[in-house]
């Protein structure tokens, strides 16, 4: 692989904080090496920023590898940038030339506020767990875990739904920011495991509804959460939701 | 004095004797009782929930913006449990045995063998939540290998076991917010311990959107704040991870262990150039199938691909035919390191050696020829079929690989190199998990307790459950059945009032300093001392420099550094100055403890102790205890000494040979 060095003008989102209103604001970064993840050009910019005694770009990142889900920049309208199955950390400047101009935005989505520049509050994404995305079950309250064979293409199926990173990029792919593609990633990967049968219809009916409180749109099936999703969850998830919901809906009296 | 508090009695009976027998809190008197969890990784997230189970009331913190985050998140290859469904004679014994060994002598029996017998019940709880571990086709757990031990008892979900325990954990501790037994306190981080007669009774903290500190209350404190690995800069750590709250800590009292206790990891992505922020760690099963080797010939800079067999070196093979490429971490990476310093590192940077699975292609290719009796194929058509088992073994950690340098591993040798990954050494607990701090506890990574000098693959996201789920809600309630009647106290307290003034003098002291260089620049240099000097092989002359070295960079660090913005709103950068003031007193700490243990055990190789084919010379007689430092001053600790007794194992010379 040939390395190379490139200049690149930056068009970045500045919002002070959820209070004030947000701009463009246009940077230029030098000498970026090939081999640089996106985040590290961010870092190089934010060092110029500090020596010239102007506030640095406020971005979200931890791990840096693709796995925890905090990152999250939407680039050249696209979220987490322009590789498929891949998160903005792990995006690495080999995907840009020499005199690219870069945009580069927060998630947006009324679920999802700005808290200052590129970072947002997806603590919308806690409370849906909260409201069910989970097995009742205590410490201490587990039998052998060979005790409960399970089909493997089932738990197959399950542990690709479980892979969700929650990092919200199919809500700001969305024209609706619908957050469906995360919910149900969280019931497929219940509802396909015998331990989540017995909460099977409270959970799917009550984490839609707190979806819906949370002010996230209805899904339209355009595909373009799955299109972006950095760990390829998988559409048909949504499909099963809908008849988890449905089915839920048949029963429940609550 | 240092009490360890192991209780008496055979070892495979102490942990059920102090079950049996430690002090209770009955259901009333638990919601009285407030309990501090800092941390929501693994041990964290576990802690909380399982307390609010219990009916605590729990108050958990978490710097991210939501506890999922925690680092334990990137752990990938597995978490072992003495479970033995393989029928391949494991047990609790071996599975402490193994760790002890591992360990290199240096950890406590008692502890570790609670630790091996809890294992089991991890995997119970963890399957119960909904954990979607690898099944075989039987519908059964399935199991793999790690280095340092002949059984197959890990169990894992892919590459990404640590994500799916977490998320476990995570939504445990959900439920529990849901149901008003916790409450959780996201984008927070703790700066300060509040001590009330010498007790420790809550926390300040910061928010760290609104910059606002803010003082809470707890019956007890939980550091569950994982390792310390970021002192080196570059290191596997996610960004964010630190060591300030196990420091503030230790500046509140508490004893800080075997700090020069770290473990590099032999497979890792090589650092690129000097923009590198973060290394990416390739999991050790890769090296169930890759082997390791460097050209025979110096300075060779032909292509891998170009290089014929015979001018191979596999130099683990040959140094160590019986474990050959799964030796300990320690000892794999010192190897590579060896290589290098002598001049047969490959890449650019000539500090990397190669993982390579060409051999691994044509064996697998062959395997399927013959499993599917597809009779006379082309040699094309056989390493695809080899490509084909490897993508389905590995395939996410090839991608991740080809993201980061480019380069194609399916085509090429992966280059690779060791980097810093876990730290065994932390916070001084005794067997209860508390410090010598009363009512401040430590857990997982963030103590000191198991992993002895080196910890073995696979280990730490047990240890980490195993305090959280199975471990402190049993010892925590022994301390709070004598603090039921310890009323919660007003924040207005005036130990809380001095130590808010603590923090907020020390962040008004950072952002009036306007110097010149960014935090991120003396970060890089700690590191570049740290890992110099005290990174895979240590010696006592650039131990005495580097201690002079960051030293001096304390200094500069307190006149010259530059933090932007404002402190009461969102301000990455001050929360980052916050974390590398408390990495530069952490560092020279961690030269004082290595320069102080004048052997090779586990992670911690001295140069002048080594055999004379280079391996590490453990001296028992003088250095069989852990280094616990007492913060006396400025630049000045105190070493006390907790003796090891091994009443079991009889330790002798780690061979892997």
């Amino acid at each position: 692989m040939q390395h190379y060095n490139m200049n690149l003008n930056l068009k970045v989102w500045r919002q002070k904080n959820n209070q004030t209103k947000g701009e463009f604001k246009l940077y230029r970064v030098e000498n970026i090496s090939s081999e640089m993840s996106f985040l590290e050009m961010f870092d190089v910019l934010n060092e110029k920023l500090i020596t010239t005694g102007e506030d640095p770009v406020a971005f979200d990142h931890d791990c840096r590898e693709g796995i925890c889900g905090m990152c999250s920049m939407y680039i050249n309208g696209k979220p987490h940038g322009p590789w498929q199955a891949n998160t903005t950390c792990q995006l690495h400047m080999r995907a840009f030339k020499d005199g690219d101009t870069i945009v580069v935005e927060p998630w947006r989505a009324n679920a999802f506020p700005v808290i200052k520049d590129l970072t947002v509050d997806r603590s919308a994404f806690d409370r849906i767990i909260q409201a069910g995305g989970y097995v009742s079950v205590n410490t201490g309250n587990a039998v052998d875990g060979n005790s409960l064979p399970i089909n493997k293409d089932k738990a197959d199926a399950a542990f690709a739904a479980a892979m969700c990173i929650g990092c919200g990029a199919c809500v700001a792919a969305c024209k609706n920011s619908s957050a469906m593609l995360f919910m149900s990633a969280k019931v497929s990967h219940l509802a396909l495991l015998p331990q989540g049968e017995p909460e099977r219809h409270s959970r799917v009916i009550n984490m839609i509804a707190q979806m819906d409180k949370e002010g996230f749109g209805a899904c339209t099936n355009t595909g373009a959460c799955e299109a972006t999703c950095p760990k390829e969850i998988s559409l048909s998830n949504i499909a099963r939701l809908n008849k988890e919901y449905l089915g839920a809906s048949l029963v429940a009296d609550k | 004095m240092l009490e360890s508090k192991i209780p008496a009695g055979k070892l495979e009976d102490k942990w059920n004797d102090y079950k049996g027998h430690c002090k209770l809190v009955n259901p009333a008197n638990k919601r009285k009782l407030e309990v501090i969890v800092v941390g929501t990784g693994l041990a964290g997230a576990s802690a909380a929930a399982s307390l609010g189970e219990m009916g605590y009331k729990v108050k958990a913190f978490c710097f991210q913006d939501s506890p999922r985050r925690a680092h334990s998140i990137a752990a990938q290859g597995g978490i072992n449990a003495a479970k033995n469904y393989q029928n391949d004679g494991d047990s609790v014994f071996r599975l402490f045995y193994d760790t002890i060994k591992g360990g290199d002598y240096r950890a406590r029996e008692g502890n570790v063998h609670r630790l091996a017998e809890v294992s089991t019940s991890i995997i119970d709880q963890c399957v119960a939540q909904g954990v979607p571990f690898a099944r075989e086709y039987g519908g059964l757990l399935s199991n793999r290998s790690f280095g340092g031990t002949q059984v197959q008892r890990t169990f894992y979900a892919a590459g990404q076991t640590g994500q799916q325990l977490l998320i476990g954990a995570y939504q445990a501790l959900e439920r529990q917010v849901a149901l008003g037994n916790v409450t959780m306190y996201a984008r927070h981080e703790m700066l300060e311990v509040v001590k009330v007669d010498g007790k420790a009774r809550g926390i300040i903290a910061r928010d760290l959107v609104g910059g606002k500190l803010e003082r809470h209350f707890g019956h007890a404190v939980l550091l569950c704040t994982g390792g310390y690995g970021n002192v080196f800069y570059l290191s596997t750590n996610a960004m964010g991870s630190n060591v300030t709250a196990a420091w503030k800590a230790h500046k509140a009292g508490a004893y800080f262990a075997n700090p020069c206790f770290t473990q590099i990891h032999p497979t890792c992505i090589p650092v690129s150039g000097d923009h590198q922020s973060k290394l990416t760690l390739m999991s050790e099963s890769l090296r169930n199938d890759g082997r390791i080797w460097v050209p025979k010939k110096q300075g060779d800079n032909r292509k891998s691909t170009d290089i014929p067999e015979e001018e191979r070196d596999y130099y683990l093979e040959r140094r160590y035919p019986a474990f050959g490429n799964l030796v300990p971490r320690d000892v794999a990476s010192r190897a590579a390191k060896e290589r290098c310093d002598a001049g047969f590192g490959v890449g650019t940077s000539k500090q990397a050696v190669y993982l390579d699975f060409a051999a691994a292609i044509q064996r697998y290719g062959k395997g399927e020829v013959s499993k599917r009796n597809l009779g006379n194929v082309s040699a094309e058509e056989i390493t695809q079929l080899g490509k084909d088992v490897v993508k389905e073994k590995y395939g996410n950690l090839f991608d991740m690989y080809e993201k980061i340098t480019g380069e194609n591993p399916y085509e090429v040798a992966m280059r690779i190199y060791p980097a810093v990954h876990y730290t065994m050494g932390g916070l001084w607990v005794d067997y209860e998990l508390m410090t010598n701090v009363k009512g401040l506890y430590a857990l997982g990574e963030a103590n000191f307790s198991d992993h002895g000098a080196n910890r073995l693959g696979a280990s730490a996201l047990m240890q980490g459950l195993a305090d959280g789920y199975f471990v402190i809600p049993y010892t925590l309630g022994n301390y709070l059945a004598d603090e039921i009647y310890a009323k919660a106290l007003e924040t207005s307290h005036p130990a809380f009032e001095e130590a808010e003034k603590k923090v907020s003098d020390r962040i008004n002291t950072l952002m009036n300093i306007k110097g010149k260089q960014s935090v991120e620049s003396f970060h890089k240099r700690l590191g570049k001392i740290i890992w110099d000097k005290c990174g895979m092989a240590r010696n006592k002359e650039g131990l005495e420099t580097a201690i002079k070295e960051v030293q001096a960079l304390k200094k500069e660090f307190w006149s010259d550094v530059r933090i932007p913005g404002e402190i009461n709103s969102y301000n990455p950068e001050l929360d980052k100055a916050g974390r590398v003031a408390d990495f530069i007193e952490l560092g020279e700490l961690m030269c004082i403890d290595a320069l102080t243990r004048n052997e090779s055990c586990g992670g911690h190789f001295r140069e002048e102790y080594q055999t004379e084919d280079g391996e590490a010379l453990r001296d028992d007689e003088n250095f069989m205890f852990v280094s616990a430092w007492e913060l006396k001053g400025e630049h000045q600790w105190e070493l006390h000494k907790e003796e090891l007794k091994y009443e079991v194992i009889k330790p002798s010379a780690r061979n892997y040979k």
